[in-house]
């Protein structure tokens, strides 16, 4: 279980996240829902170290996320960055297996080739991408290379950051639809972070809404459409009028 | 009609103190961060992991692809040196003399700095643009969500692989140099082969050389630390790398110049 306790961070005179309370149950999806520009993706980067928060604690299983190993608590964590972020000198396979390769988990090389093939299968790819450099691939391929990336490790808790961001309906379909089947398989906590509805509906077990630094709503997905909250309201029909302000 | 106050009432002389203080603060500042950089990198550079594959690669990068640009640039300078050192030398009869200043002029200085200042060129902003561009792709954070610290596995292959290779770089271009103030010297200025290669071998002393050398490696590790800290610490988007580029070019070839400075003064003049 994920718990951010009254978390802060600002960047100068812009503070970001104001406080911000909120638990991520174990085996759950969560989704975090806001406006661009909200702190979404500072938050998920506060809580696996890459930005440190001003103020607040961040626990996992009840250990304060600063105090852990940090080798050891990484492990545990697989990530789908927006835009991809595979390894443009690296071969799709060798992006896929990359923690396999490398520190305590470290596998012979023919073994983590076929653990990134096997991955791959699973993301809809065949095994005649497994030697092209990202950067020969379509963005639809490079989300499904990096949820590949993401899963090669088998890690307990997954965080994917605008995971249909870029991509058409249909290939945004297909991710949600795969990042739903892999989360319920692995039994994985999950975390993502979008604006797109659809991604919600098709992920979420949970949703929470950041705006203005603070978690605003946070309920089970089914409850959304029907909650009384108006900034939930505004932003998932998408309204221009309402207490979010169009224009930021 | 006086002079207007400044801001918060500073005067004329306020306003220029504080147009030397801010830059000059700002200097320290920046000199203060690169040294932080410089010691976190010292200490990744003495704990393991060291990702061989990684530095294997590198030494291909900056060392072998240098090669080219490194070579012909001592070659077309050592002949310059001859040519200029002739005519100079011809107002007072000191014809005989090109040889072992060529050599030493090589050796000593100009393969080194040049040889620096071009590997700073070619190198510096290739290491800054591509770690300014895996900056802002994610890519950086991406290798730490995969347990992989970027200092030791970007920045200590690339800083250990120029301190290595452009020391090896410095001696090939002093050999190249020498040659072109040779080929100049044979074909343009009378000298016989044997004459001039043994003027040049009788004056060379081999600190010459090796004073050249521990400059080259100094240059190296200036060039990578440079480009990788103008990289790791790139704005966003194409104008944050493309200042970080420029950036990393500059202060490389500045320090390439000043610590060579320091270094011939603490080699030639105790």
């Amino acid at each position: 279980m994920i718990t951010l306790s009254r978390v802060t961070k600002s960047f100068g005179n812009n503070h970001v996240l104001r406080g911000v309370d909120l638990t991520i149950a174990s085996g759950k999806s969560m989704v975090i829902i806001g406006g661009s520009g909200t702190g979404k993706s500072v938050l998920l980067k506060c809580i696996l170290g890459l930005v440190t928060p001003d103020g607040g604690t961040i626990s996992l299983d009840g250990q304060d996320v600063r105090q852990a190993e940090r080798d050891a608590f990484l492990a545990r964590f697989g990530m789908l960055f927006q835009g991809g972020a595979l390894f443009d000198s690296l071969r799709v396979w060798e992006n896929v297996a990359f923690r396999l390769m490398r520190g305590a988990t470290r596998r012979p090389k023919d073994e983590a080739r076929a653990i990134a093939l096997e991955k791959l299968r699973r993301v809809g790819l065949g095994p005649q991408v497994a030697d092209f450099y990202p950067g020969e691939l379509s963005g639809g391929m490079q989300k499904r290379v990096g949820l590949a990336r993401a899963i090669a490790a088998e890690p307990e808790i997954i965080f994917f950051d605008e995971p249909t961001t870029g991509l058409d309906p249909i290939m945004a379909g297909v991710i949600n639809d795969l990042i739903r089947e892999i989360v319920v398989e692995m039994g994985a906590t999950a975390m993502t972070i979008t604006h797109d509805m659809s991604s919600v509906r098709a992920i979420a077990d949970h949703v929470a809404m950041l705006h203005e630094g603070t978690i605003k709503w946070t309920g089970p997905v089914s409850e959304m459409d029907a909650c009384a909250d108006p900034y939930v309201q505004q932003f998932i029909h998408g309204r221009a009028t309402g207490p979010i302000n169009a224009i930021r | 009609m006086s002079a207007a106050p400044g801001p918060r009432g500073a005067g004329p002389v306020g306003l220029g103190l504080r147009g030397i203080g801010r830059p000059a603060l700002a200097a320290l500042a920046a000199i203060g961060r690169v040294a932080l950089f410089a010691a976190s990198l010292l200490g990744h550079l003495l704990r393991p992991p060291i990702y061989w594959r990684e530095l294997g690669t590198q030494i291909l990068q900056i060392g072998w692809f240098s090669l080219p640009v490194v070579g012909l640039t001592a070659l077309f300078t050592g002949g310059a040196l001859a040519l200029q050192i002739y005519s100079g030398g011809a107002r007072f009869n000191a014809e005989a003399v090109v040889p072992s200043i060529v050599a030493i002029g090589m050796v000593r200085e100009l393969g080194p700095v040049l040889g620096g200042l071009m590997v700073a060129a070619r190198v510096a902003s290739s290491i800054a643009a591509e770690l300014g561009t895996m900056k802002v792709t994610e890519q950086i954070d991406a290798l730490t969500t995969l347990s992989t610290n970027p200092m030791k596995y970007l920045v200590v292959p690339r800083v250990l692989a120029a301190t290595l290779t452009v020391p090896v770089l410095v001696g090939v271009g002093d050999a190249i140099g020498i040659m072109g103030g040779w080929l100049v010297g044979v074909t343009r200025l009378d000298f016989t082969s044997v004459t001039y290669l043994k003027n040049t071998v009788d004056f060379l002393e081999p600190w010459d050389i090796g004073s050249g050398l521990v400059k080259g490696a100094a240059f190296g590790f200036l060039i990578a630390l440079m480009g990788c800290y103008h990289g790791m610490t790139s704005g966003r988007g194409a104008q944050g790398v493309g200042r970080a580029t420029k950036s990393a070019v500059v202060t490389a070839s500045v320090l390439i110049l000043a610590a060579n400075y320091l270094l011939t003064e603490v080699f030639f003049t105790s």
